[in-house]
């Protein structure tokens, strides 16, 4: 993980020394990496490792007993999920988040909600400054609508989308908040192959085309060495390994808790 | 054949976030509206004003509010009378204290007044929800009620404890009190829930819509994206408050002209949840579905048995309407929880597909 692209001055993203116990359970154990601005870091593991949990570190909704978060160079211990979204992270669900009484444009538009001031007086009254302000916002998630190319269920009541389509409006709900830095759990499970590489697509997309920092959870091998930058891997709650695909490939830690999952 | 979505392309997003897309039902809205300011006073008379197109206007402003909050924004409560009160009590309190205070300003008042109880009642939304929300909501109805039982100042010290809707004009014309006349109260009634029907309309597919919608569906992903589960669920209540508050106003102002604190007791809060329940939770339309449907159908229960030739006894008709109205929120709740309103859709999308079953 060594060399001059990773001074710290890059780093959008710092975990240090982090620990998470749920009771018993210690879900993390003293867990330290970084994210760099524009990066695809992936974060892998078996199941129960504690990636979720490190998401949810990140992002406000489990507090660390200890270690510390630093984004942007400002660092917490605690902090509320709405403030994390305000500083500019967003993020999708392992198990699917959505909205499921709103429509896919709905939902894209709840992503808009910090960009949005009026206050309801306005809003009420539909009134110019209200007005407008709804019609810039429906044109962005507009934008995010056709870059997903989720166009025909722009009406549609989420709940009746299949899996697939729901995983994908629930990355366009991130997309919209026009974040610094995307948390993506999972976005590929129980996808089949051609809407695994659409995702691919879009993942890479974003990263490429708005230089979005994307920290990602995936548990297959193949699109995770495609698409990461660098890899973390845990193991019961501990770092075991951190670096390029190849570096992580070839760990002899790595390969024996896959036992085999990682071929050479 | 004539009511369709294809084929009306729409010119830009403006067109398609407009209030009602469809030109069809903007043209039914418009004739609704102008049929009720203008046909309705001349035609109805003063008995179909008085026992229902009045209180059908109470009903539909108070079914609004809660539906806001509860179809809405997804808190259940059971303080609808007890905010009403609020809006009642106080509207007295203002027009008595400011005579020259223009009435309607009095109910907006009031309504504010309502807003602030229902924002402090509201604040356990914050710790509690579902079932336990709905007690901390109904301890809300009876202290308030009590509230104002008890403490004289609020009925003037009127030693029957009532309080009587004091005449007030607008323009010259009398619009409450005991000379005021049938239309004049309805056509009141009218202009005050068209134009909160309307802004509810707005709010609910702005931005403070989706947040409540967002907190209903799923609240901790609703924080995720930067909502505040707590100014949310309080401008929720807020709102929906202020519009039950200015519904208990009309309610003596313009519908009763004389109340006791039993015209805003539970019943009332139970009356109108139903009607949120079975006009369909999370839609305008449904609320005025809602109050029609439970207005009509006492009126409708006493005069059928006549109709028909066999008379009833009133006790047996009251629970026939209780029984029906079980029946009928039983059904909702399991097989459509969306409501009249929902039917309504689903009639609407046949419709468009006519004559094409697919
Ligand atoms: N809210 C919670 N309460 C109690 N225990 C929890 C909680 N969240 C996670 N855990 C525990 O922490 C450990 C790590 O869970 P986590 O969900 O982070 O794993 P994961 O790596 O995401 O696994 P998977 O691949 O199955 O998604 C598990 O033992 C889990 O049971
Ligand atoms: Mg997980």
């Amino acid at each position: 993980m060594a060399g001059p692209e990773t001074s710290p001055a890059e780093a959008i993203l710092e975990v240090e020394n982090v620990s998470l116990r749920f009771g018993g359970v210690q879900a993390l154990s003293e867990v330290s990496f970084d994210v760099q601005s524009g990066e695809v870091r992936a974060i892998i593991g078996p199941n129960g490792a504690g990636k979720s949990s490190m998401l949810n570190v990140i992002n406000g909704f489990y507090h660390p007993q200890e270690g510390s978060i630093t984004f942007k160079g400002v660092t917490r211990r605690r902090m509320r999920t709405h403030e994390a979204a305000a500083q500019g992270i967003a993020r999708t669900f392992q198990n699917i988040a959505l909205f499921r009484g709103m429509t896919t444009l709905d939902n894209i538009m709840t992503g808009r909600n910090l960009k949005m001031k009026r206050n309801f007086l306005l809003q009420a009254l539909y009134l110019g400054p209200a007005r407008r302000e709804e019609m810039e916002h429906r044109e962005f998630a507009e934008r995010v609508i056709d870059f997903l190319e989720i166009q025909a269920i722009r009406k549609t009541p989420v709940s009746r989308l299949p899996y697939g389509l729901q995983k994908r409006v629930e990355l366009g709900r991130a997309l919209a908040a026009e974040p610094d830095m995307l948390l993506l759990d999972e976005p590929m499970a129980g996808m089949n192959t051609e809407e695994k590489e659409d995702m691919c697509r879009f993942i890479l997309d974003v990263n490429g085309e708005f230089g979005t920092t994307v920290v990602l959870i995936e548990h297959d091998m193949g699109v995770v060495m495609d698409i990461s930058d660098r890899v973390v891997v845990l193991d019961y709650g501990r770092l075991l390994a951190d670096g390029t695909p190849d570096e992580v490939r070839r760990n002899p830690l790595v390969i024996d808790a896959y036992l085999g999952t990682v071929r050479d | 054949m004539f009511y369709r979505e294809a084929g009306q392309f729409k010119s830009g997003y403006a067109a398609d976030q407009a209030m009602f897309p469809i030109p069809q039902d903007r043209y039914v809205v418009i004739a609704i509206v102008a049929f009720a300011f203008l046909g309705v006073p001349l035609i109805a008379n003063e008995y179909w004003l008085q026992a229902i197109l009045i209180p059908f206007l109470v009903f539909s402003m108070a079914a609004i509010g809660l539906n806001l909050l509860t179809g809405y924004a997804g808190q259940l409560s059971l303080g609808t009378g007890g905010f009403m009160a609020v809006g009642g009590y106080m509207t007295y309190k203002f027009t008595t204290f400011w005579p020259e205070l223009n009435i309607v300003a009095c109910f907006l008042l009031s309504g504010l007044c309502a807003a602030g109880v229902g924002v402090l009642f509201g604040i356990p939304s914050l710790r509690i929800k579902g079932f336990y929300l709905a007690v901390a909501t109904l301890a809300a109805q009876f202290f308030l009620v009590w509230t104002f039982n008890k403490v004289p100042w609020f009925y003037n010290y009127n030693p029957s404890g009532t309080v009587t809707a004091p005449p007030r004009t607008i323009f010259g014309t009398m619009f409450t009190g005991p000379e005021a006349s049938a239309p004049a109260r309805y056509l009141l009634a009218l202009s005050i829930v068209v134009v909160f029907a309307f802004a509810a309309k707005n709010l609910v597919r702005g931005r403070v819509g989706r947040s409540w919608m967002a907190i209903r569906d799923m609240d901790i992903a609703a924080e995720i994206i930067g909502f505040r589960p707590f100014q949310t669920k309080l401008l929720a209540f807020a709102i929906s408050s202020f519009y039950c508050g200015v519904a208990g106003a009309m309610s003596l102002f313009l519908w009763l002209g004389s109340v006791e604190t039993e015209a805003y007791g539970i019943d009332i809060s139970f009356q109108v949840l139903f009607m949120v329940i079975i006009g369909g939770l999370g839609s305008i339309l449904g609320s005025f579905l809602g109050a029609a449907f439970i207005t009509l159908m006492p009126i409708l229960l006493t005069n059928a048995p006549q109709f028909f030739g066999f008379s009833m006894a009133s006790d047996l008709q009251k629970h026939i309407e209780l029984m029906i109205f079980g029946g009928l929120i039983i059904f909702f709740l399991i097989a459509e929880p969306h409501g009249l309103a929902r039917l309504w859709q689903i009639a609407k999308e046949k419709l468009r597909r006519w004559p094409f079953p697919y």
